[in-house]
């Protein structure tokens, strides 16, 4: 008979959850990851059209420092899970910048870059910048247990320019924000350390190369993996989680549970379910994004300085749920190809930008109509985009175009189970990742360290807090 | 197993915890902390490995004892001897 009692059972193949499962294979634990999709990866996956490799949500890894420097995220989290940084093959950006309407800030892996633009172009908000970034610096931004306080109303503290105010939120936001309009102030400085403090990689061959070494050095700890097997119900005994149901009807039983899909998605599998803390608590913000694929450099059109681009034409930054089906006003742009791959190069041109969208409208069309509606927001969304990069002739650009993908809230949905296709998950998040049972917790986005190191290092602190501190020595 | 082989299987665990560390020059009487940029989740790993290695228990009350090399030796020695 098959033995179907885990140590810890983990929800989901994410970068979070396979996280956690090293750490606990690596010291003996039984444990088993359960992934209802046949990729592993969870918001951070990939997929494969025509021949042609694409990343999903991946832009850029944040939290990169140069080899030599130790006590970031980047250091702990490779330490912890035993990996070698050349396993990771990161190359460094280029440059990347925030740009709003005709006025712009660069900032590159060097601090003193975005620093030194500041202090040039806001030079009335110098002291208050400087005394932001010591916030920031000292902040303790990896306790479990510290109280939430507004971002915004901290940064007001500190500044009074909107302009430079909405400018530095803009890229904070785009790449974490679960909330609309603020942020947690933990959560900013996060973010403010993960992109500025720090900074952006990849691997020429994108987000896989990460999954593959997770996934292998998982399978070299013993761990075991179950793909295309969903938990279906995760069923209440006296407080605890007695069982899981898997999709196909199996059921198994573990001493501690970590999921790592989400509060209120996790909440909804609760039997008894949990439906009024889900609501209560289930984020609104959701995406779409464009890629097209050109069989030039974007360098030859004049794009090759810019790596990440965050954009904005309107007055104020508006962070919101889009009140049209894609809110053309802001967004961000990445050109995969402007990373310092040293002798390596892609193999073609990729031009990526991502707008806030409305998952309401996107879920509810029709299928002819969803991709006719697709067609015509891709070009709008290009539109939009163009106008913050050097002049291109409209001919130019669509005689380049080899391919195209484009997603939305609803692939959002359907692929990552997140609800409202919300991919930075719930605006309230659980620091410590105790739930309403005393063996289930949560790891990664609604744990709430972000970004790929983030959720890597969520998966570890769980691990670590729930599982392997304090336990009792096994005999 | 004498002090001294002792104080070669902590620095083999740290190595593998730490591989970004220079461990040529460690000074045994001084503080780990003082010289190597290790955290607490580090301290953790070193005691989870020499469980895993080793099957050596170090109550949580004894953590101290493995502030330096000296003292790791001090501390663990006696225990590899017992488990041999």
């Amino acid at each position: 008979m098959k033995d179907s009692h885990y140590d810890v059972a983990i929800i989901g193949a994410g970068m979070s959850g396979l996280a956690a499962g090293i750490r606990l294979a690596h010291f003996g634990r039984k444990v088993c990851i359960f992934e209802r999709h046949n990729a592993p990866g969870g918001l951070n996956s990939f997929y494969s059209i025509a021949g042609r490799k694409y990343d999903v949500g991946l832009h850029a890894l944040t939290n990169y420092v140069a080899p030599g420097i130790k006590g970031t995220p980047l250091g702990k989290l490779l330490r912890q899970l035993r990996i070698e940084r050349e396993e990771f093959a990161l190359c460094p950006q280029k440059r990347s910048r925030i740009a709003f309407r005709d006025f712009s800030l660069a900032f590159t892996n060097d601090f003193a870059v975005l620093d030194g633009e500041v202090a040039t172009k806001f030079p009335h908000q110098a002291d208050g910048w400087r005394a932001l970034v010591q916030a920031v610096r000292t902040h303790d931004d990896v306790s479990l247990d510290a109280q939430p306080i507004s971002a915004r109303a901290v940064v007001a503290r500190h500044l009074s320019d909107p302009l430079l105010i909405d400018m530095i939120f803009c890229p904070l936001m785009y790449y974490g924000s679960a909330q609309e309009r603020d942020m947690e102030f933990g959560q900013f400085v996060i973010m403010f350390k993960a992109l500025f403090l720090e900074g952006f990689a990849r691997p020429l061959e994108g987000v896989r190369v990460i999954i593959r070494v997770l996934l292998e050095k998982f399978r070299e700890a013993g761990g075991e993996r179950r793909m295309k097997c969903g938990v279906a119900r995760i069923v209440e005994e006296r407080g605890r989680v007695g069982r899981l149901i898997l999709d196909d009807g199996e059921e198994i039983t573990a001493t501690q549970i970590i999921s790592s899909i989400g509060f209120p998605e996790t909440m909804r599998l609760c039997d008894p379910p949990q439906t009024d803390a889900a609501e209560r608590n289930t984020g609104v913000l959701s995406y779409a994004e464009i890629i097209s694929v050109l069989h030039r450099e974007p360098a030859s059109f004049g794009w090759g300085d810019d790596t990440i681009v965050f954009f904005n034409d309107s007055e104020r930054f508006d962070y919101s749920r889009a009140a049209d089906p894609v809110d053309l006003r802001s967004g961000v742009i990445c050109l995969p190809n402007n990373f310092v791959y040293g002798a390596g190069h892609l193999p073609e041109g990729i031009f990526r930008v991502t707008c806030l969208a409305n998952f309401d409208y996107w879920a509810h069309l029709p299928e002819l109509e969803y991709q006719a509606e697709k067609l015509r927001w891709f070009d709008a969304i290009t539109r939009s985009a163009r106008r913050f990069l050097p002049l291109v002739d409209d001919e130019v650009l669509a005689s380049a175009r080899l391919a195209t993908d484009m997603f939305t809230p609803r692939t959002i949905r359907k692929f990552t189970g997140h609800l409202n296709g919300a991919i930075y998950g719930a605006p309230r998040k659980s620091r410590n990742g105790r739930t309403h049972l005393d063996n289930l917790y949560l790891c990664g986005t609604d744990q709430g360290f972000l970004g790929i190191v983030g959720a890597m290092l969520s998966g570890i602190s769980m691990a670590n807090y729930h599982v392997l501190q304090g336990s009792a020595p096994k005999v | 197993m004498t002090k001294d082989n002792c104080k070669k299987l902590v620095i083999d665990i740290i190595s593998d915890i730490a591989p970004d560390e220079d461990l040529s020059s460690i000074k045994p009487e001084i503080r780990l902390r003082d010289q190597l940029q290790l955290d607490s989740m580090d301290f953790l790993d070193i005691v989870m490995e020499l469980r895993k290695r080793h099957g050596i228990e170090v109550p949580e009350a004894d953590y101290g004892q493995l502030a330096s090399l000296e003292s790791c030796a001090e501390y663990l020695t006696p225990k590899f001897i017992a488990k041999s």
